[in-house]
């Protein structure tokens, strides 16, 4: 039913979006604080940055990817200066378009989870002696925790529905970029529609079993 | 020129009104921010927590620089508490952790209230392991205050702690706030624009209106002064501080001595020597030329008139009276102080309808 290649596939999906979920809870926090603090003149140019791949087809942030990433692109002269050549048609080429293409869907969660918090929590720690870090840690992060689930699923299943980006920056090539998706298309066709049925219905049930998790979640927080 | 309380120059403008203030201020007991709204009552007393940044002004608090020229200590380094209006407990944390929050922050040797002691005071030994969802409005206050108490604060700021309760709520937390200010030998500053809830509480007064101070002294000094806003509010009324002198128990009465005399009220249940504090409102002080016999009023004082202000509603007039100590004051028709012939220097009897014993 699943080939060694389908499973591999799978494998790689799982890796990809885990890492990418990792390094967006990392990237996206204190991007997402900010955006909800300051009152910088910057504010609206990053948040309009942020959301570009909501609207972007994946294909141009593909292109542009695979020219910075590649041999000759700036990033790619700078990977290739410390040793770890060309990101392009590789995992961490795919991390790093997977982390852009997925930004907006964990860093405005974070910024409306923050954004509800308000200012009074802050002042009260700051009476009660708790530096700014402190209260970061100690009352924001769990007041904002089901902005932090929020925002971990939807990069996690973001990351794993994508196509278009993953195509451009990491090629097909088994057990290092082929990714579920890609998978999918490669058996549709080469006309094997059985093996395609058993993926895309996994991705499909997936899909739906984590969305309807998130919704319960989100409903019962509200009720609480 | 620094003393051991607090000394505050401070200067900030914001949207709507600019506060300017210059305040010295005791270094110990209740202070009253008193005002109406949008008198810059919370704007100081957040200036005060570091909360709002006034530029250029300068703060000490016990000898301690807190802010001058470009040095500002940022709120989580001063050692003050803040009691918000609304209890704004950390949702995530029950009770406990609550009260502990500010506690485990502050360094060991520096800590004179034990927990348990702050939890006691504010009577919330039955609610620790409650969450601050399921707690009422006075609860949630009263967990706001001992996590305030918690880290044994050098200065204590109160912001209108009970103005979101409603009044049975109010009289379930003033007996507590009255025993910290009976315990306490740290000053707190309150905010409140009751006459009422400052009369019961403070001991000094500070009045301030559209962002200035208009009067700062003794509490009774203050409530005295007719020139406020107070004295032309239908709650005008002077506050004594008076000792208890002798209970009559046939009749279930105390006798109050203060500079001005004596005055009984019902037996409030403090013992003889007790020093309490009464307030009396104009609207229940009249004045005859003589001492009246025949009359159930039981607080008859012999007393001068100082002067006689005219009153926010033109039937009436304001009576201030001298009677040995601090004033008192009657509110009476225009037309019965011209039939009485009222003038300044005159001696007249005041009779007290009725005293309110406040603590």
């Amino acid at each position: 039913m699943l080939t060694d290649a389908d499973l591999a596939a799978i494998w790689l999906t799982l890796r990809l979006a885990s890492m990418t979920t990792l390094l967006l809870l990392l990237i996206g926090t204190p991007l997402a604080w900010w955006l909800a603090r300051t009152r910088s003149a910057w504010k609206g140019p990053v948040a309009a940055i942020v959301a570009l791949p909501l609207v972007l087809p994946p294909t141009v942030i593909g292109f542009y990817l695979l020219v910075t990433l590649g041999p000759n692109g700036a990033i790619g002269q700078f990977t290739q200066a410390l040793g770890l050549g060309s990101l392009a048609f590789t995992f961490w080429g795919l991390v790093v378009g997977s982390v852009v293409y997925s930004l907006p869907f964990v860093v405005q969660p974070l910024q409306n989870a923050f954004d509800a918090i308000g200012e009074r929590p802050l002042e009260v720690a700051a009476t009660l002696r708790a530096s700014p870090l402190d209260t970061f840690f100690s009352v924001v992060v769990p007041l904002a925790r089901p902005g932090f689930i929020t925002a971990s699923i939807l990069g996690f299943a973001h990351t794993v529905g994508e196509f278009g980006v993953v195509l451009m920056i990491g090629g097909n090539i088994p057990g290092k970029t082929q990714v579920i998706s890609v998978r999918i298309y490669e058996h549709v066709e080469a006309l094997e529609y059985t093996q395609a049925h058993w993926l895309a219905g996994g991705m499909l049930a997936f899909s739906f079993v984590v969305l309807l998790a998130l919704y319960t979640f989100n409903a019962s927080g509200k009720r609480r | 020129m620094t003393h051991n309380g607090i000394d505050a120059r401070l200067q900030l403008t914001l949207a709507a009104f600019t506060l300017d203030v210059d305040l010295s201020l005791p270094a110990r007991g209740i202070t009253a921010l008193f005002g109406p709204s949008g008198s810059g009552k919370t704007t100081l007393l957040r200036c005060i927590a570091g909360l709002e940044r006034a530029p250029g002004g300068r703060l000490s608090v016990k000898g301690e620089v807190w802010q001058h020229a470009s040095h500002f200590l940022p709120t989580h380094r001063r050692p003050l508490a803040y009691v918000f209006q609304e209890a704004s407990l950390f949702a995530h944390l029950d009770v406990r952790q609550n009260v502990d929050f500010g506690l485990r922050r502050v360094p060991r040797a520096q800590r004179r209230f034990a927990l348990d002691q702050a939890i006691e005071w504010l009577g919330i030994g039955a609610l620790l392991a409650r969450m601050p969802a399921t707690l009422s409005g006075g609860e949630r206050q009263r967990v706001a205050i001992a996590r305030a108490l918690a880290t044994s604060p050098q200065l204590l700021l109160m912001d209108e702690p009970l103005a979101a309760l409603d009044h049975a709520r109010k009289n379930d937390i003033l007996p507590y706030l009255e025993r910290l200010h009976d315990e306490l030998d740290i000053p707190v500053l309150y905010v409140s624009h009751s006459p009422d809830e400052v009369a019961r509480l403070a001991d000094h007064m500070v009045v301030l209106d559209a962002g200035r101070v208009i009067a700062d002294g003794a509490l009774s000094d203050v409530f005295a002064r007719a020139d406020l806003p107070l004295a032309q509010s239908d709650e005008a009324s002077v506050v004594l501080d008076a000792a208890i002198a002798q209970h009559d128990s046939a009749y279930h009465l105390s006798r109050l001595d203060f500079a001005g005399g004596a005055l009984w009220v019902r037996t409030s249940g403090d013992p003889i020597g007790k020093t309490v504090r009464v307030r009396i409102l104009a609207r229940d002080v009249s004045l005859t030329l003589a001492p009246q016999t025949g009359t159930s009023i039981l607080n008859i004082l012999p007393a001068r008139i100082v002067r006689i202000n005219p009153d926010t509603n033109p039937a009436q007039a304001l009576v201030w009276l001298e009677a040995g100590g601090p004033l008192l004051c009657a509110r009476i028709t225009r037309r019965s102080a011209d039939i009485l012939g009222l003038q300044p220097g005159m001696p007249v009897w005041a009779q007290i309808k009725s005293v309110a014993l406040l603590r």
